[in-house]
């Protein structure tokens, strides 16, 4: 089993990283050959700066559309946020010492994050526009995610694994050498479903991650009188008549 | 066209239940083959239209990163789904934003991502919601991209800003190029390049209909206000929607401009090459179509020599003139760059009305309680003035300076979060009355309001489509068709003109000479 877990991980780790790699070098390289920002938009770099980070840290748009929706959102990604930068202490041999501060956070962050999605779940079974529009995978993807969040409390609150252990584990295996360990179910269920979530990642819906940091909607600056925009492929078409 | 019931009008805005299949229909009616060939796309369906729409669906994600961006990342949170005014007022479940960007959406899954590979190897691409590109689907895209009007309501509420907009003209495009193209916009492309504008109205008719008017205001006013031709070397071309010509009350906004070119001082004229401001390319998706459009207006400026371009009331015409045509026909460094390229008219007459050079008298208009409707393009996807949200300062300034009597719709229904017309993004003709009576409904409710709440009489627009819209739909909700006004009408009537007594003076004065001979 040991050796089955750190094999599974290095190639989820690979799938995630290559296919994130592969996905930000395609939106990087496909020109966006008209300025389309959703106005009112930042008629400066600094101004888009500002706005992205809003999206990205509070949902503003989410925030201006739909209250429900980003209660539940952000309190699971604010609380994914907290509990992934919980797990670093099992990649550190020394975690820096904001990951030991927020220890205690990232516990009870477990709990919010389960409850976002049981909120974000619920939503597509209760609301006839919302189930409508979702396929299976929409289910399954936060069913998945609650499993890994409940999976995590459970090891938190009833069989306690032996964190010193999985701690050396993982340790080993990003030195690339298989350790050993003794998987508790909770243990099995959670990591196969990490590893799971990372191979599917670059494949799905997930791209919303790195995605929005390309939405032209989103990260162009409104300076089109003052600023000629033009990408490659629309600059070929230029004839001796834009020359004129 | 099929028979369809007025949706209820409700106090507030109402989002209904889904009610699959309400507006499904046979669409808008389809191209002929020269209206197709026109623009260079296959005058009919192509044998092997399947593949050859799959093949164009690739080669669109590499050339929009928009789109490649908005089909990868959605993850169907929902927060759309009552933001369209088109589902808002027809309850269908496809006019959910996101629900039509699936229709793209599942096709693109299936032939373009590893997942859909995957899983359609397996039978299994359901459970991503990945589909095949059948008739079916060619029938769904043709119905429900053409309820559509491109307004970008949903984007602005999108976590990720996603764009419907970008999905709808990138769906038309697909279609256009395997020979399914759209019957009004595709003919009104093809008379801009065979006539110069959309209404196909000759150099002649139209150097008729200036003089008309130009008549209308002496009669009116007593003063000689000149709407010049093909006038050239003047300071400014104006380009306008071929509506403001004759239609109602676009027109009464024509003259408003010339009005305003009258006080200003300034030398200004229209051109028959670029007789139209408007751009149905961006309707139907198509860069080059749309690039081939713009190019008149560079063209026309530079015969004419004129120093600066400003843009007439025009809402998709504003969002090409503002947004793209600087990247489709610019650069524009012959022109004078201490001006705006292109100016709007409202950044033309607010800027003069900050200057204290136009008289008015706002009592000329007391009869009337305004509210003004955004345009969405306009709203959501261009700018006025130097700061973000010029767009809704401007207009509403240059109103309340010429009016006594103006007030707000609800503020959830203005801004950026305006509602469409329900006449926009292409949808503005007779075998679409149905799905623009309903998309009406969210802007009906809010005029409703104003209406019985506040006594607004007028609305005024700045938007020719949205114009021609309000007064064909507001009889639909018992309102008046002629409470839609354009915002230069109500400059117009408020303006104190001055006459050119000097320049009068000279050209009465010459005659005179000539006959003491």
């Amino acid at each position: 089993m040991s050796t089955f877990i750190a094999l599974l991980f290095w190639f989820a780790s690979a799938v995630i990283i290559l296919g994130l790699a592969f996905k930000i070098r395609q939106y990087w390289v496909t020109p966006a050959p008209l300025k389309i920002p959703t106005t009112p938009a930042p008629t400066t770099r600094t101004g888009v700066i500002y706005r992205m980070a809003k999206e990205v840290v509070v949902f503003e748009s989410l925030f201006k559309s739909n209250k429900w929706i980003w209660v539940f959102g952000w309190m699971f990604h604010i609380s994914l946020a907290l509990v992934l930068a919980r797990h670093l202490r099992y990649f550190q041999e020394q975690p820096w010492f904001w990951v030991n501060i927020i220890q205690p956070f990232g516990k009870y962050a477990a709990f919010t994050m389960v409850i976002g999605l049981l909120g974000l779940l619920a939503r597509r079974f209760v609301v006839a526009r919302v189930r409508y529009i979702s396929a299976p995978s929409d289910y399954l993807m936060l069913i998945m995610l609650v499993f890994i969040g409940i999976s995590g409390l459970m090891m938190q609150l009833v069989v306690r694994p032996d964190i010193i252990a999985i701690k050396e584990y993982f340790l080993s295996w990003m030195g690339f050498s298989i350790g050993d360990l003794t998987f508790s179910t909770p243990l099995i269920i959670h990591l196969l479903l990490v590893a799971l979530l990372m191979i599917v990642f670059p494949f799905s819906k997930l791209l919303h991650a790195p995605g929005i940091f390309f939405s032209p909607t989103r990260n162009q600056v409104d300076n089109p009188r003052e600023k000629r925009h033009l990408s490659k492929w629309a600059a070929a078409l230029e004839t001796d008549n834009n020359k004129d | 066209m099929a028979d369809f019931e007025t949706p209820e009008l409700f106090k507030n805005i109402h989002v209904p239940k889904p009610v699959p299949g309400t507006m499904e229909s046979v669409g808008p009616f389809i191209a002929k083959p020269d209206h197709q060939t026109d623009l260079g796309f296959p005058a009919e369906l192509v044998d092997n239209w399947e593949e050859k729409a799959i093949d164009a669906m690739g080669v669109a994600v590499t050339k929009y990163r928009g789109l490649r961006v908005f089909l990868d990342a959605c993850v169907k949170c929902g927060s759309c789904t009552d933001k369209c005014h088109y589902y808002i007022g027809s309850s269908d479940p496809k006019n959910m934003p996101v629900a039509r960007q699936d229709l793209f959406r599942s096709v693109y899954r299936k032939y373009h991502t590893p997942a859909g590979k995957f899983l359609s190897k397996l039978g299994l691409e359901w459970l991503i919601g990945a589909k095949s590109m059948t008739k079916d689907v060619l029938d769904d895209w043709w119905n429900y991209y053409h309820q559509c009007s491109e307004c970008r309501r949903c984007s602005v509420y999108c976590p990720y800003g996603i764009d419907t907009a970008e999905i709808t003209m990138a769906a038309r495009d697909v279609m256009a190029q395997v020979g399914r193209g759209m019957k009004y916009n595709n003919e009104i492309i093809g008379k801009v390049y065979k006539i110069g504008n959309n209404l196909g109205l000759p150099e002649r008719a139209l150097a008729d209909t200036l003089e008309g008017l130009e008549e209308d205001i002496e009669d009116e006013t007593g003063v000689k206000v000149e709407l010049p031709l093909d006038r050239k070397g003047v300071d400014i071309l104006l380009v306008t929607p071929s509506a403001d010509f004759f239609a109602e009350p676009h027109v009464d906004g024509l003259m408003g401009y010339a009005k305003v070119f009258h006080e200003s001082g300034v030398s200004w004229t229209l051109s028959s090459k670029a007789s139209e401001a408007a751009n149905f390319g961006l309707f139907i998706g198509s860069y080059d179509n749309m690039r081939k459009i713009s190019l008149r207006i560079r063209e026309a400026a530079i015969d004419l020599g004129v120093k600066r371009i400003v843009y007439g009331e025009c809402g998709h015409a504003w969002r090409v003139g503002y947004s793209f045509l600087n990247t489709l026909a610019g650069p524009f460094d012959f022109l004078d760059q201490n001006y705006p390229i292109p100016q709007h008219i409202c950044e033309f007459t607010h800027d003069l009305i900050q200057k204290d050079k136009l008289k008015f008298d706002p009592s000329e208009n007391d009869w009337m309680t305004l509210t003004f409707h955004d345009s969405c393009n306009v709203a959501r996807a261009s700018r006025m003035g130097d700061k973000p949200g010029g767009q809704f300062t401007i207009p509403r300034d240059i109103i309340k300076t010429v009016c006594n009597n103006y007030v707000d719709m609800a503020p959830e229904t203005i801004g950026e979060g305006t509602f469409c017309c329900g006449g926009g993004g292409g949808l503005l003709t007779d075998d679409l009355m149905p799905v623009r009576v309903k998309g009406a409904l969210p802007r009906m409710t809010a005029l409703t309001n104003v209406v019985q709440d506040e006594g607004v009489t007028h609305m005024a627009a700045i938007c020719a489509i949205c114009k021609s819209q309000f007064t064909k739909v507001l009889p639909y909700y018992n309102l008046g068709m002629d409470m839609i006004v354009s915002v230069h009408q109500l400059v117009s009537s408020a303006l104190i003109l001055t006459s050119r007594d000097d320049e009068e003076d000279e050209s009465e004065a010459a005659p005179a000479e000539s006959s003491t001979e």
